[in-house]
């Protein structure tokens, strides 16, 4: 019997329910697993997501199309197909997708984690016959602390940065990342600030019902902000930025999963990094993949060969899937600063995709 | 052991100088002697000996953490740095083990899980390794994996180091600069006695620290003056320093090794001169009145006994231009045209090779003399304008040097890279465009990135690669080829990839000779790259037969066709 799942130019197409998910063109309908850029892009004809993701969903892709959306765990058919959307743990509103039809289930992770995160809904196993699964971490290399040990390390270097009279910055990626630090830090320790990019992202976490801390918009035309005890959100296209000077004297630290390789933080010349991701690490991707007790396992988004590798030597009917989304994440993205995913409504608070979020190639 | 790695890793946070030094003066004040010993040789890069094969670190690692080996493999060409891939698969310890730590001292550590681990059987390495493991925390690791596999390098220089144990020891950093020289042996003993204020018995075969040069940033023009300025060739050999003191003489190369071995006639020679000499120069190898360039120098260099063919093969001279120490008293401070006086009073003999009076277009070498002896003086250059000088600089490639020294009158012999006193006016190097074949991921701070790229030229229709270049393009420039280079590849040969010919970079090396080790008959001394000629494509690229015209110009490379054909 055919696959529910095919790639085609547009993206991960469903012949049997004539929708996409996560398209990298303008379809005419569209299922999104997150509003990442490179997941959600705006101009397809309807969009379909989870119920806690609409309003961030709306906030990237724009007024023009309408949005459904379907509690998690609720069953709509589309053409027959069964769709059904659970929580995938990577962002809010972040979905796994799962299809059904003619007595085969798929699933379809997009991104995701296992870890605990306080502003979305925990990462649910779905048993299901084919798993499309993520692998940006897909290598033994990257195994995540426990999040309240990066908390307490985040928290202790902005105390020493306040305490020396620095403001703390923290480039994480404006949807998601921003919004799980800005509520995993101690605001006891002093003011929180966020990056128009970030606030815009906060608004709509708020408005969907996520408790955040209090948090400092940059007024336009600031001159001076933070007085040394701030800790700064914003994304990293910021860093080496003029934007930056109205902090004063900064200590800049980048939170990412890239963040785990001397290299990589070396390279980037912050002064700080942190070991952060709303990614799966390899454990985890380990987990959910046996979690779903599929006969069979597609990998995209990363480090592909080499899971599909590890798996099939493991007994399981693992494949490459060879999406847009596939390649090596590319952990210097952000330096070079020629990715242009298409936030293009604020010009000047343009975001570049996190690292965590780059596939090798953009459209 | 962790004051110790916590240094590592401070070190590896900052680029800052002021921070590298805090950093070390906290650690030397605070360590014990046996350990601090222990560190400095560490920390200024002394031969270490590798402990356990790092293919059986690997396969232990893959058991440990419960994947197949080809994964740790592709770990590595990911990571890029063999002890951190390593530190980072490997399960992490338990909280309880950890906190413990190994529960001892640098030095301790080092004897017990690596120098005795040398002399075990494979059974009982992998139970040390093994137990180290348990007990130490990634980053921890990372630093116990590089001293055990021999690797340990530290982003620091000799001279920051013997800044903060002057700073520590309170004596003046070129004192302490200069004990450090030669080699002292890792023991708490060696250490009291470095951080002593008295003299030291060891003081009497140790040579200076050496004072480097460095490379011109502005026209020679801006310098002021060229009388202020005396001016020599850049002879294209090895550093060394000719020690003479007592009974016997030692020579000492810039990495702080004894060569005695390595140049015996040197050493002979070497009895000539009075005791209580210290001389600075280049050990240059010569024959039948032609340099033979660096490459042959080098085979000289690295033998622990010189057999007698080479001897004949690859004779070598010592060529002095300066003078450190006359009759046991260090003369360091004196202005530089003193000591050079003096120099040619004790080593008479200028080198000139080529023959005969050296003219060109009114710079003329003081004295001439035919190379009768293995210890002769670098000769002044002498330009009374620098246009002479300049025209001087020019005849370099045929003469087989590298271009100019200059170096200021009124200079005191410093330590380490001072700027402003020595420069080096190097000739322009050759270049040639060539084009982009092979990509492989880069090391340390290029982990991860295709940095290091094989380069080809056009012959007979097809590239071929002619060098292997892994700098000079900036780190923006590099993010961006990394991206090229993953979407135009053609094959994967392990971490090598192949690419399709898009790419066009300006390649610049030293020298050019021909070779039979290569496949394409050249071998390119120091390539590295210029500049990206995006506005290139691959047909604008050089051809080989460029390159061999290049070698024809290039009289080094005759003197090196003599010596290739009997």
């Amino acid at each position: 019997m055919a696959d529910l799942l095919t790639v085609t130019d547009a993206g991960l197409y469903c012949a049997q329910g004539d929708f996409y998910i996560d398209p990298w063109r303008r379809v005419p309908r569209a299922i999104i697993t997150h509003a990442h850029a490179d997941h959600a892009r705006s101009g397809c004809g309807r969009y379909l997501c989870a119920a806690p993701g609409t309003l961030v969903l709306r906030s990237r892709v724009g007024n023009a199309s309408p949005i459904d959306s379907l509690r998690h765990g609720e069953t709509l058919s589309i053409n027959g197909v069964q769709v059904s959307l659970h929580p995938a743990g990577h962002v809010l509103g972040s979905a796994q997708v799962r299809l059904s039809h003619g007595g085969t289930t798929w699933v379809v992770t997009g991104d995701y984690k296992l870890e605990a995160d306080p502003t979305c809904a925990p990462f649910e196993p779905v048993e299901c016959d084919v798993f499309v699964t993520e692998s940006t971490f897909g290598l033994p290399v990257y195994r995540w602390q426990d999040p309240g040990t990066i908390a307490a390390e985040i928290n202790a270097w902005w105390r020493a940065n306040r305490d020396a009279g620095r403001t703390s910055v923290l480039l994480a990626y404006a949807l998601g990342k921003a919004q799980r630090l800005a509520a995993a830090v101690d605001p006891s320790i002093g003011p929180i600030i966020g990056h128009g990019a970030v606030m815009k992202m906060v608004e709509a976490y708020r408005a969907s019902g996520v408790r955040l801390p209090p948090i400092d918009r940059v007024p336009p035309r600031a001159r001076k902000m933070g007085g040394g005890r701030a800790l700064v959100i914003a994304p990293p296209s910021v860093a080496g930025s003029r934007w930056l000077g109205i902090f004063g004297e900064t200590s800049v630290a980048m939170a990412s999963g890239w963040m785990t390789l001397r290299g990589v933080r070396r390279r980037r010349g912050f002064d700080k990094g942190f070991v952060v991701s709303d990614h799966a690490d390899f454990p985890g991707l380990l987990t959910a993949i046996a979690a779903s007790r599929a006969r069979r396992v597609l990998v995209t988004h990363g480090f592909t060969d080499t899971l599909a590798r590890l798996l099939q030597e493991r007994g399981v009917d693992a494949s490459v899937l060879p999406t847009r989304f596939t390649g090596e994440a590319a952990p210097d993205a952000a330096v070079a600063g020629d990715d242009d995913i298409g936030d293009g409504d604020q010009a000047d608070t343009r975001e570049p995709p996190e690292p965590d979020e780059l596939p090798e190639e953009q459209a | 052991m962790k004051p110790f790695t916590d240094l590592y890793w401070r070190l590896d946070a900052t680029t800052g100088t002021n921070e590298k030094v805090d950093a070390l003066r906290e650690y030397f004040a605070a360590a014990p002697p046996e350990d601090a010993a222990c560190a400095i040789e560490v920390l200024s890069g002394g031969r270490q000996l590798r402990a356990v094969s790092t293919a059986l670190l690997r396969e232990w690692a893959a058991e440990a953490a419960g994947i197949p080996l080809w994964l740790v493999e592709e770990c590595y060409a990911h990571v890029g740095d063999l002890a951190e891939t390593l530190a980072l698969v490997l399960p992490h310890a338990g909280a309880d083990a950890a906190a413990e730590g190994v529960g001892m001292g640098l030095a301790e550590c080092m004897r017990t899980t690596i120098v005795e681990l040398r002399a075990a059987d494979d059974e009982q390495k992998r139970a040390t390794v093994e137990h180290v493991w348990q007990r130490l925390a990634p980053r921890e690791r990372i630093v116990w994996h590089k001293l055990l596999t021999g690797g340990c390098r530290v982003g620091v220089s000799r001279t920051l180091v013997a800044r903060a144990l002057a700073e520590v020891a309170g004596v003046d950093p070129a004192v302490m600069a200069h004990r450090l020289m030669g080699q002292p042996r890792a023991d708490a003993e060696s250490y009291r006695s470095l951080m002593t204020s008295e003299p030291t018995e060891a003081d009497a075969r140790r040579p200076y620290p050496f004072f480097l040069a460095s490379a011109i940033e502005c026209e020679p023009s801006d310098l002021g003056s060229v009388t202020d300025w005396i001016a020599e060739w850049k002879w294209d050999g090895m550093r060394a320093q000719l020690v003479r003191r007592g009974a016997d003489a030692t020579l000492w190369s810039r990495g702080e090794e004894l060569v005695n071995e390595s140049f015996p006639e040197i050493v002979t020679a070497a009895a000539m001169i009075p005791a209580g000499t210290v001389l600075d120069g280049e050990l240059l190898a010569v024959r039948d009145d032609a340099l033979l360039g660096f490459a042959a120098v080098s085979k000289r260099s690295g033998r622990r006994r010189v057999p007698k063919k080479l001897l004949e093969e690859v004779p070598c001279v010592f060529v002095a231009y300066d003078l450190l120490e006359v009759d046991g008293i260090d003369i360091r401070g004196l202005p530089l045209a003193e000591r050079r006086t003096r120099l040619e009073s004790i080593v008479p003999l200028p080198f000139t090779p080529g023959a005969g009076p050296v003219a060109a277009d009114g710079a003329t070498v003081i004295e001439t003399a035919a190379v009768t002896s293995r210890l002769l003086h670098s000769p002044r250059v002498i330009g009374d304008s620098w246009e002479c000088l300049a025209t001087a600089r020019a005849t370099s490639r045929d003469r087989g040097v590298e271009g100019l020294m200059l170096k200021r009158r009124s200079s005191p012999y410093g330590v380490g890279r001072v700027r402003g006193d020595w420069w080096k006016w190097k000739i322009e190097p050759l270049e040639i465009d060539a084009v982009l074949l092979y990509a492989q991921a880069g090391h340390g701070r290029r982990a991860g990135l295709h940095s290091d790229y094989t380069l080809g030229v056009w012959h007979e229709g097809r590239l071929v690669p002619v060098a292997k270049a892994y700098s000079g393009l900036a780190d923006t420039e590099i993010v961006e080829l990394d991206r090229i280079v993953r979407a135009t590849t053609l094959e994967r040969h392990g971490p090598v990839r192949v690419v399709q010919p898009t790419q066009v970079l300006q390649l610049a090396f030293e020298g050019i000779s021909r070779s039979t080790r290569h496949k394409s008959g050249v071998a390119v001394r120091f390539p590295r790259i210029v500049r990206w000629r995006r506005e290139k494509t691959p047909p604008e690229a050089g051809t080989l037969a460029d390159l061999m015209r290049l070698i024809e110009m290039s009289s080094v490379d005759a003197a090196a066709d003599r010596e290739a054909v009997p």
